[in-house]
């Protein structure tokens, strides 16, 4: 592997310090006398010694290596990279909602809590739900809260519905939370269009299943073209629909998943909203719910009360998933991402990410497989089948090779249904420019030298990564000597 | 490249039956398909195997699969160079060797018929190219 930046083990030098603190003033304490030998190390630890500056430098260089939506573009499939709008780190930096204290008294944080409701208004008006809580972390953390809130509404009916269903194109989230709420998954199959098999649906539906999971657009960044009937069937079997909201991105302003049918939502407004993606987050994963679900969602929530707000739990709450308020600031810049585009830029964001989209599909079509090859929604998956049976060049190769160029990598080997899969979310924050070059990069790799591709990345700081040995034998942190 | 002599499933294990004794592992299809394989969940010895039921897991880079039995039985040994606990395990010996040293477990199988009923090399192949 080659070295870019040395850790800072090896850049310790016996003694150097960021700062030689005075004398306290006070009489030194022996800690053994104090707290006991038993509570005392005999060696000091073995920790790295360096100037702040050397520190500061590190760091910086190493933030300089990372790739991130701000230097590049960034297609990841799936995980909506768009641009993140300044003017949301305006607002979340605002003093009245930065220096709240969370456990500030309800009346000298009131702006929050008006914030915090309109953002719930905002988002059962955008999703076409009865109530929502803004507590879930992201959207896994919501995902299992919703399945939390579909357990405790059949245990109240006194019904006994063990079983959560899944198509195979699913989010591998969905059957996680599913199995963590400590349901049974049941996957169904994609039919050859990429919709839900309703034959396989009806086969598995009965009085044993909880929810029925779906993600749509789908992951193959294909509208379910039978929502409604999927929506009648499981209502009918007296089930519940979960909406996965990881592609609203392509729905925003131009359709409702409570109109289509659905029960219960989760967003991740990381991705939807901007706040922004990645980084290590934190995220955040809002549930909204319909009709007498509503009365389960995680507690509290901003209320009016009279003038202001309060904090009230819905009757029949799951409790709290999440201390405090949620990722507050998070939803901050939700709220300012929402308001300054309006219900009209909003729709404008979802056409220009499906317009994006569909450009891009169509300039790289004829290079790679396309599975399902139909108007896309704001994503598409392609496949290197051909290429990998003709060349032995693979989806990963590509992957690789697309870094040369200075692009992310798309999502590869996901959705599961689609061999060597390449998955592509341009988003409606690039300009046609960006587009372009990214089309003529993969049609170039499609053509390059077979051994190119696949030894790359040639340009990036680091070559490629022996996966495999990564996953066997990970060395997980300094094994060197101690300085 | 699909050896004659063993019996396949649908979901790609193959079985050598010997002396009532089956040995199991997932063929140079799977392999390929899987990707390099970085770790192997096999069931312990004195395992009760049900035909059909998963056994086990199998994770690569790209993907984590179920290992299905191919027939009803019990586990008499398990290849722990695929993944023992030391710092030796060898999951690669899948890519590198699917019918030998990549073998996972043997069974003491309850009825051989249900083994030479399972696909043989030409059946199998068809699926495979499928």
């Amino acid at each position: 592997m080659d070295r870019l930046e040395a850790t800072l083990f090896e850049k310790s030098s016996p003694g150097r310090r960021g700062c030689h603190p005075p004398s306290g003033g006070v009489a030194l304490v022996d800690p053994v006398a104090v707290l006991g030998a038993e509570l005392v190390r005999e060696t000091p630890p073995a920790l790295p010694e360096l100037g702040e500056l050397q520190v500061l430098r590190h760091f910086m260089r190493l933030s300089q290596l990372n790739f991130s939506i701000d230097t590049n573009f960034y297609p990841l499939g799936s995980c909506t990279m768009k641009y993140n709008p300044r003017v949301n780190e305006v607002t979340a930096r605002m003093p009245g909602f930065a220096r709240l204290h969370p456990m500030q008294p309800m009346e000298a944080a009131q702006g929050a809590l008006e914030l915090m409701h309109n953002l719930q208004n905002d988002l059962q008006e955008i999703t076409g739900m009865d109530g929502f809580t803004l507590q879930p972390a992201a959207g896994a953390h919501g995902e299992l809260t919703a399945l939390f809130m579909a357990a405790a509404y059949f245990r109240d009916r006194g019904e006994k519905r063990t079983r959560v269903v899944v198509p195979d194109s699913s989010h591998g989230t969905n059957p996680a939370s599913a199995a963590l709420a400590g349901f049974e998954v049941i996957t169904i199959p994609t039919n050859a269009a990429g919709d839900v098999d309703l034959e396989q649906l009806k086969q598995h539906l009965n009085n044993e299943v909880a929810c029925l999971m779906l993600t749509n657009p789908s992951t193959l960044g294909l509208f379910e073209q039978h929502i409604v009937e999927v929506a009648r069937l499981v209502h009918e079997a007296g089930g519940l629909l979960y909406y996965d909201g990881a592609n609203m991105n392509a729905l925003l302003g131009v359709a409702r998943p409570g109109d289509m049918g659905f029960d219960l939502v989760h967003l991740n407004l990381h991705k939807t909203m901007s706040t922004p993606h990645g980084g290590g987050g934190p995220g955040a994963g809002p549930v909204g719910a319909r009709g007498a679900l509503v009365d389960y969602l995680p507690g509290p929530r901003s209320a009016r009360q009279g003038e202001g707000f309060t904090f009230e739990t819905p009757s029949k709450s799951i409790g709290r998933v999440r201390m405090f308020w949620g990722n507050f600031l998070v939803l901050v810049r939700a709220y300012t991402y929402i308001r300054h585009h309006g219900p009209e830029g909003l729709r404008e964001v979802a056409e220009g990410a499906v317009m994006a989209a569909n450009y891009l599909r169509a300039r790289v079509k004829d290079a790679f497989d396309m599975p399902y090859d139909r108007l896309c929604m704001h994503e598409f998956v392609l496949s290197a089948r051909t290429m990998k049976e003709k060349k032995g060049v693979r989806a990963m190769d590509v992957a690789k090779r697309l870094l040369d160029y200075g692009f992310h990598a798309p999502t590869v080997y996901f959705p599961l249904c689609v061999e060597e899969a390449l998955m592509i979310e341009p988003t409606e924050t690039e300009t046609l420019e960006t587009l372009d070059s990214f089309a003529e990069a993969l049609l170039k790799i499609a053509q390059e030298d077979v051994a190119l591709v696949t030894t790359a990345p040639h340009t990036t700081p680091v070559g490629r990564a022996d996966e495999a040995r990564a996953a066997r034998k990970p060395i997980l942190r300094w094994e060197g000597e101690a300085p | 490249m699909i050896p004659e002599d063993l019996r396949y499933t649908k979901e790609h294990e193959w079985v050598r039956l010997s002396n009532g004794v089956g040995e199991v592992g997932i063929t140079h299809f799977a392999q390929d398909q899987l990707g390099d394989i970085v770790f192997v969940e096999l069931p312990p010895v004195g395992t009760r195997l049900e035909a059909n039921k998963r056994f086990g897991t199998v994770e690569s880079v790209k993907t984590v699969s179920d290992l299905f039995a191919p027939c009803n039985g019990e586990v008499v040994a398990i290849n722990t160079r695929l993944n023992s606990d030391g710092d030796d395990f060898q999951p690669e010996l899948i890519n590198q060797d699917p019918y030998g040293g990549g073998w996972m477990i043997k069974v003491k199988v309850d009825n051989p018929d249900e083994v030479t009923a399972l696909l043989d090399a030409r059946a199998y192949g068809e699926l495979a190219k499928s």
